[in-house]
């Protein structure tokens, strides 16, 4: 066991736990924050997927002695009333089926936007190709990422 | 007008009858009412009431016009947790934006089939719905017309005011809430007709939408308690494996595990329900403090396994006895398609024979033949298994994922020792179930642990436990037969369809009851592997089968192929061949939805260079057809555009319907085209998505359109229907963009073909 001291969503909190513990386990076992979701644990599906400083990354394969000082962003702390763009969106074009894979889906949707914010169709695919949607959701997916990008530009 | 049939279940309907102006007259008695416990404000920007009113089970009403609407059954993405309410609120006369929607704890004395199974949701609960809230309209009516002392029938109720023009006298139903849910329920009600509808029949976004975007826990595997314990299971490697030692010592010290002990979920007498049912009876415990400590400790542990004698087990299946054998020993997938190749023709059995066909291909002047088969699947929910359970003395509180709550109670109180009646099952939201759910042995796992270490404990399986416990789409084979005469006419059709355990033909569908001859058999694999119901079970091979079939028919005949299915649909409709009501679609909503597709997708139209395919199927109630358009770029054929036609009677939520129909079609692309689930000495060869294919975002179709029948009929199934046809119509397109037929799927493995 170690200490560890992590920059999430805004603010920092301690924790001592085995350093190789995914961060994806941190969150949901003791921080709290279930919204990051358990899928594959292998880096495979993306249900996990949170923001490591603007990188959308797997937390399912991020041990919490690999993070440092950089700033985790989950779910929960997109934005303070639920309203990013790529949530704003979500909620337009009603995009979930069971939901599941979703928290994992906008965080990629939304670390893709911050780097590239007028994304072509076949960009949105490459990006977006990682995250599983077992209920099938990709063209509403599509759809959304291009909805929040206009709803970007025109803020 | 409404079709109205009047379903005996708990709730006693007492009467029948229509009034003469066309609305409809309902008389019943609830003999329950239901106190929920978890009052959860779904809609976070509704200011919530000081007091609530039960009026039924269904509803209560707050003092200021809020309205908490009850979801009976479990949500795993096909979104009845808004359109079942939406309901109950249309019958009412309440605006959606004053409704809160809870989930419904098990109840099965208010409820009746609280399960998410056959596509059934909305349509056997439709008349139990719309009554709860016409109930309710009534009584707030009568409220107000007592005591505004005017005619009941003069006090109109609309979008939650209450008003009587002649006095001028008006309330909302926050107001007359507490009057109504102190009267009596009335013995008659009138339902409105379907052109009033102002709920129904319009889109409503999730309800949950802002709770998802936002990550708030809504999902079994989200459960945090007090004291809560993390629990997970050890299974057998492989099929026909069970446990001999195991070594507890060797992870017992390990950081945060508490304990490690073996359960048995059920003793060899207990009579089984077939969703009761697994194939690893005796299980590993790893108990710990959290989910990876666990996990880690679960990798650690030292176990031998041994080889399982060969099993018959009795089993219920909605009443009925059924022995299952599970044959000793290790199987492979070779040994498996080989099995069903060479089907000995003792074990064949006819199913339906109409004419003579084995004169008609005896005489034949041209015989095809082709043969299909699918492999085995896994379910794949995106939430990997889970349940919550907090099991004291005499008490046990279940809460989780299941699709199957009011099924799984028995088993769970007969592994506890603890009566029914102190077994109290709730739903969280699901991520996904397909089937998977339906077989809930996680919640006879978790009760069992929860009482052994005397706290409240969450059981969560990996993916890798998910994957390889069983459970799955069996696998599948079928040899279809068609004989044409010397003018090249269809004279007879023959199918013979099997598959490990189980045959996937239905009989009396089409083209049964469109072809003088035919003959359709059916035969099964005894397999250790154990499977279960996956979306739209046996239709989800035997459609794509026979609509690949009809494909190479039409072709065959040189005949358009939608024209095609249409002229036999045309003979089922006014000749039908066979027993009266032997053939169990209408074959004039069969041909509406093909009609409709044609003309949606254009048929006769295709852009230069897209390549098209056509399918229609009907299952769980409904029709729906599709045309799957290709094109090849670079040599490799893209999915570019889906156009469905779907006749699933009044659509409750239609936006959510296209969502289902999308989900359906890319969920069978995907299927069709990549995933499969082979074995190797009794183990699964694939574990996880690295090995298992699952499609993908770039794999999916750029567009896919759907278009609805307008229709009065109540409500038919929509969760599965889009589902099987959808295989068929790939395979058809990708011949025409290929000039190869795929028979045996996944159809990547056929040939390198990546869309
Ligand atoms: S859980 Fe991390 S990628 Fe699947
Ligand atoms: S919405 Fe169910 S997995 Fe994506």
């Amino acid at each position: 066991m170690a200490t560890f001291s992590i920059h999430i969503n805004g603010s920092t909190k301690n924790i001592d736990v085995d350093p190789s513990t995914p961060m994806l386990w941190v969150l949901r076992d003791h921080f709290n924050l279930v919204g990051t979701k358990f899928g594959c644990g292998i880096a495979q599906c993306g249900a996990c997927t949170v923001h490591l400083g603007e990188n959308a990354v797997r937390s399912c394969q991020l041990p919490i002695s690999a993070v440092g000082e950089q700033h985790i962003t989950t779910i929960e702390g997109l934005s303070e009333n639920g309203d990013h763009p790529v949530q704003q969106a979500w909620l337009e074009v009603d995009v979930y089926q069971c939901g599941y894979c979703q928290a994992g889906q906008i965080m990629t949707a939304s670390a893709l936007l911050k780097k590239n914010p007028n994304p072509t169709e076949e960009e949105i695919e490459g990006a977006m190709n990682g995250n599983i949607c077992r209920c099938g959701t990709y063209t509403r997916i599509k759809k959304a990422v291009k909805k929040a990008a206009e709803i970007n530009q025109n803020t | 007008m409404t079709h109205i049939k009047t379903k005996q279940g708990r709730r006693a309907f007492i009467k029948n009858s229509s009034l003469a102006g066309g609305g409809l007259v309902l008389g019943f008695s609830w003999f329950n009412s239901c106190k929920p416990k978890v009052a959860e404000a779904l809609a976070v920007e509704i200011e919530m009431p000081k007091e609530w009113y039960e009026i039924n089970g269904y509803l209560k009403i707050g003092d200021n016009g809020v309205v908490t609407i009850m979801s009976p059954n479990p949500e795993i993405g096909q979104n009845v947790r808004t359109s079942m309410p939406m309901i109950v609120a249309d019958e009412l006369e309440v605006d959606w934006k004053n409704v809160v929607v809870e989930q419904a704890a098990l109840n099965t004395n208010l409820y009746s089939w609280q399960v998410a199974g056959g596509s059934r949701s909305i349509s056997s609960s439709w008349q139990n719905l719309r009554m709860a809230g016409a109930t309710a309209r009534h009584m707030l009516k009568e409220a107000a017309a007592e005591t505004w002392q005017v005619p009941v029938g003069e006090v109109t109720a609309v979008g939650g005011i209450l008003s009587h023009e002649a006095t001028g006298k008006s309330a909302g139903y926050g107001e007359m809430a507490s009057a109504a849910s102190k009267l009596e329920v009335p013995e008659e009600i009138e339902l409105k007709e379907i052109k009033d509808f102002s709920i129904i029949g319009t889109s409503r976004k999730n309800v949950d939408g802002k709770k998802l975007v936002t990550g708030k826990p809504l999902f079994g595997i989200d459960v945090q308690r007090e004291g809560m314990l993390i629990a997970s299971v050890v299974h057998p490697p492989a099929f026909g494996m069970k446990l001999k030692s195991y070594d507890a010592e060797s992870i017992k010290q390990m950081p945060g595990i508490r304990d490690v002990f073996t359960i048995k979920l059920y003793n060899d007498d207990f009579k089984k329900m077939a969703f009761h049912f697994t194939a690893f009876n005796e299980l590993i415990v790893v108990v710990g403090d959290s989910t990876w400590q666990v996990f880690q400790a679960k990798k650690a542990l030292n176990v031998e396994w041994e080889n399982n004698p060969e099993v018959t087990d009795t089993m219920t299946m909605f009443g009925n006895d059924m022995k299952v054998t599970f044959p000793a020993g290790m199987e492979n997938s070779e040994d498996h398609t080989a099995k069903l190749k060479d089907i000995t023709s003792s074990k064949i059995k006819v199913a339906r024979k109409d004419g003579n066909p084995e004169a008609a291909f005896k005489n034949a002047a041209k015989i095809i033949e082709r043969s299909y088969s699918c492999p085995f699947l896994a379910h794949n929910t995106m939430e990997p298994m889970n349940f919550f359970a907090h099991v004291t003395d005499d008490h046990a509180e279940l809460l989780g994922p299941t699709q199957t709550p009011e099924w799984m109670e028995p088993a769970v109180s007969e592994v506890l020792g603890i009566p029914l009646e102190n077994i109290d099952i709730q739903m969280t939201r699901q991520g996904g179930g397909f089937g998977r759910r339906l077989y809930g042995h996680f919640m006879v796992e978790v009760a069992a642990i929860s009482q052994r270490m005397k706290a409240p404990v969450k059981l969560v399986y990996t993916r890798e436990d998910d994957m390889t416990q069983g459970i799955y789409r069996p696998a599948y084979y079928a040899t279809y037969r068609a004989a044409f005469d010397t003018d090249n006419n269809l004279t007879a059709f023959h199918v013979r369809a099997g598959g490990i355990p189980e045959s996937p033909l239905f009989a009396n569908r089409f083209p049964a009851g469109a072809i003088d001859n035919y003959l359709a058999e059916d035969f099964t694999v005894d397999s250790n592997i154990t499977t279960g119901a996956f979306r739209a079970p046996r239709s989800n091979f035997i459609a794509g089968a026979e609509q690949s079939f009809l494909d190479e028919i039409a072709e065959e005949m040189g005949k358009d192929p939608i024209d095609f299915r249409l002229e036999l649909l045309k003979r089922a409709a006014e000749d039908p061949v066979g027993e009266k009501e032997s053939n169990d679609y209408d074959a004039n909503r069969y041909a509406g939805v093909l009609e409709l597709v044609r003309e949606k997708s254009n048929w006769k139209q295709a852009e230069p260079g897209v390549h098209r395919g056509v399918s229609a199927y009907f299952c769980h109630q409904s029709y729906v057809a599709q045309v799957l358009d290709i094109v090849m770029e670079n040599d490799t054929p893209v999915v570019h555009k889906v156009t469905a036609a779907i006749d699933c009677g009044i659509v409750v939520n239609p936006d959510a319907a296209s969502n289902l129909s999308e989900g359906g079609v890319i969920d069978g692309i995907g299927h069709a085209m990549y995933s499969g689930l082979t074995f190797k000495d009794g183990m699964p060869e694939q574990s996880n998505f690295d090995r298992y294919r699952l499609i993908r975002h770039k794999e999916a179709p750029k567009k896919i359109e759907t278009y609805f029948v307008q229709s009065d009929i109540d409500p038919t199934g929509m969760g599965e229907p889009p589902f099987p046809p959808i295989m068929g119509a790939l395979a058809n397109a990708l011949y025409k963009a290929t000039g190869q037929r795929h028979y045996h799927q996944p159809f990547i493995k056929e040939k390198q073909i990546i869309g």
